[in-house]
């Protein structure tokens, strides 16, 4: 079926202002954030706030050269990073296996749901200093507050996903006598993928968070601890940066997953169409 | 293979406790090579039927016999087809159709080399890397045949196959049905809800009454293969439906 071109040039989608239109749309969300950052020059150049609350854009930027420049920037953001990375594969990891523990064994969920439930209502800041205590004040106490963070979201969407899997697939391995291994290689683990993938992307904006809380309790290195160290210098500029620098690492963390979303969950793609 | 049912009967546990009888007792033999369409009310457990004789469901009393051996679990001969065609989404009609192989352990490049032999004979050629999400419900069937008989079954075992699809697409699905069955030459149980499409298909109907469903009609369909569409004109095969048709109504509401 092809159309013959007199009936392209009545194509709507080709008229000046609908392209124009969709342009605008599609540019949207960055007009919105350029009109925040002149929201914010504006406001620091007639010095509506102090300078020491709302440094200028210009302050800002240099102190992110500076810092760049240094190297204080890239030493502890790389912790931080560091830390979130680890974090992610132990809290991801047990959050798979319990997960996936707890969606074949139901008596587990009873039996483990208080512990759980009670450790996700405790806010994350109330007990971290306990893990500093548990577990020093080196690396090993943010990557541990991380997990703990991370571990949640997986746990729930891995016990979604493969609850989630079809009874009547169930039924098609069992009559093509597939065993455990294929079961959970062939059906389980696709199936829940997307389930998966959904609760990996909340843990990564998750992890700056355990990683950054932990260094707040327990100084020494890593982007919270620059903050820390910024504002007791009221080198607001510097904390700016710091928090800034968090918010990349978070959404190139996410950006991966969704990278990673896209190249392999190519069929939801094609079935949305 | 021969199938054989003695005295088989299945009851499901009830909620309130107790058990709920959904089929049987029930016995018949389907011979080595026969067609067999079990029609009957909606609930009278042909699909309890069709589960008991795949291994996926036991049964409660009697058994049910292939080739003389208890079936007992899903066995590796005896090849089942659902109403929904039942496809992975996440994968491609190809890797649909090839999973019993995927996991029976061959070698991908094996196992793509026999599905292709099999898709032009399921006009699905042109869709190999098709997702089941952009298929029609006929052409999702198809994957779902070729799927079943993927790994040269013995027995098919088919529950309302075409029950989803449109008059027209199964008529054509049914003929299709016949002419992959003709080059191989399978028993084969076809539960359905449409007398025509059971005496078109089979050499016998057998109609069950209402739940729990026991044997009620076991009529022989002696009309000539292979089969054509004319066919459903024809007065032999009217009469044949008309039999059919009655001993279900006998059955009363």
């Amino acid at each position: 079926m092809r159309k013959s071109p007199t009936v392209l040039t009545h194509n709507h989608d080709t008229e000046p202002w609908v392209r124009f239109s969709l342009l605008l749309r599609r540019l949207s969300p960055i007009l919105a954030v350029i009109c925040l950052l002149l929201l914010w020059a504006w406001i620091s150049e007639r010095e509506l706030i102090s300078h020491i609350l709302v440094p200028p854009p210009g302050d800002v930027y240099r102190a992110f050269v500076g810092a760049l420049a240094d190297g204080v920037l890239a030493k502890h953001a790389f912790v931080t990073l560091q830390e979130m990375l680890y974090g992610l594969l132990l809290g991801v990891g047990i959050g798979l296996a319990v997960g996936y523990a707890i969606a074949k064994l139901p008596l587990l969920e009873y039996i483990l749901a208080p512990i759980i439930v009670g450790f996700q209502s405790t806010p994350i800041v109330a007990y971290a200093p306990l893990l500093v205590i548990w577990f020093g004040s080196g690396p090993a106490s943010k990557v541990v507050t991380t997990a703990v963070i991370v571990f949640f979201p997986t746990l729930v969407n891995t016990i979604v996903g493969i609850r989630g899997v079809s009874p009547k697939l169930r039924d098609l391995m069992r009559s093509l006598k597939a065993g455990r291994w294929r079961t959970f290689r062939h059906l389980e683990a696709p199936s829940a993928l997307p389930v998966i993938l959904a609760g990996l992307k909340t843990s990564t904006t998750l992890a700056v968070i355990g990683a950054v809380v932990g260094e707040f309790v327990s100084q020494g290195s890593g982007l919270g601890y620059l903050v820390t160290a910024a504002r007791n210098l009221y080198d607001t500029p510097l904390v700016i940066v710091a928090v800034l620098t968090m918010t990349t690492i978070s959404l190139c963390l996410y950006g991966l997953v969704a990278l990673v979303e896209w190249r392999f969950l190519v069929w939801q793609r094609r079935s949305n169409i | 293979m021969r199938l054989s049912l003695r005295e088989l009967a299945v009851a499901y546990r009830a909620p309130a406790g107790g058990s709920l009888p959904a089929l049987g007792p029930i016995s018949f033999d389907v011979a080595a090579q026969e067609f067999v369409c079990v029609v009957g009310p909606s609930g009278c457990g042909k699909s309890t039927l069709i589960r008991v004789l795949a291994g996926l469901a036991p049964a409660s009393t009697g058994a049910a016999l292939c080739d003389g051996e208890l079936i007992e679990g899903p066995m590796p001969r005896i090849a089942v087809m659902f109403q929904d065609a039942n496809l992975m989404p996440w994968r491609t009609v190809l890797d649909n159709i090839a999973l019993p192989l995927e996991i029976a352990g061959m070698a991908r490049a094996a196992r793509y080399k026999i599905v292709r032999k099999l898709l032009p004979q399921l006009h699905l050629e042109r869709f190999e890397q098709a997702y089941p999400a952009e298929l029609s419900g006929g052409m999702a069937q198809r994957v779902a045949l070729g799927r079943a008989i993927v790994q040269n079954p013995r027995v098919w075992l088919l529950d309302e196959p075409f029950g989803a699809l449109d008059a027209l697409t199964r008529e054509r699905l049914s003929l299709e049905l016949l002419r992959l069955r003709q080059r191989y030459t399978q028993t084969i149980i076809m539960v359905t809800h449409d007398i025509s499409e059971a005496v078109f298909l089979a050499d016998r109907v057998i109609v069950l009454s209402r739940r729990p469903g026991q044997l009620v009609a076991d009529i022989s369909v002696g009309l000539p293969r292979p089969r054509s569409s004319d066919m459903l004109y024809q007065r032999d095969f009217l009469q044949l439906t008309k039999r059919v048709r009655a001993s279900i109504e006998e059955l009363g509401n």
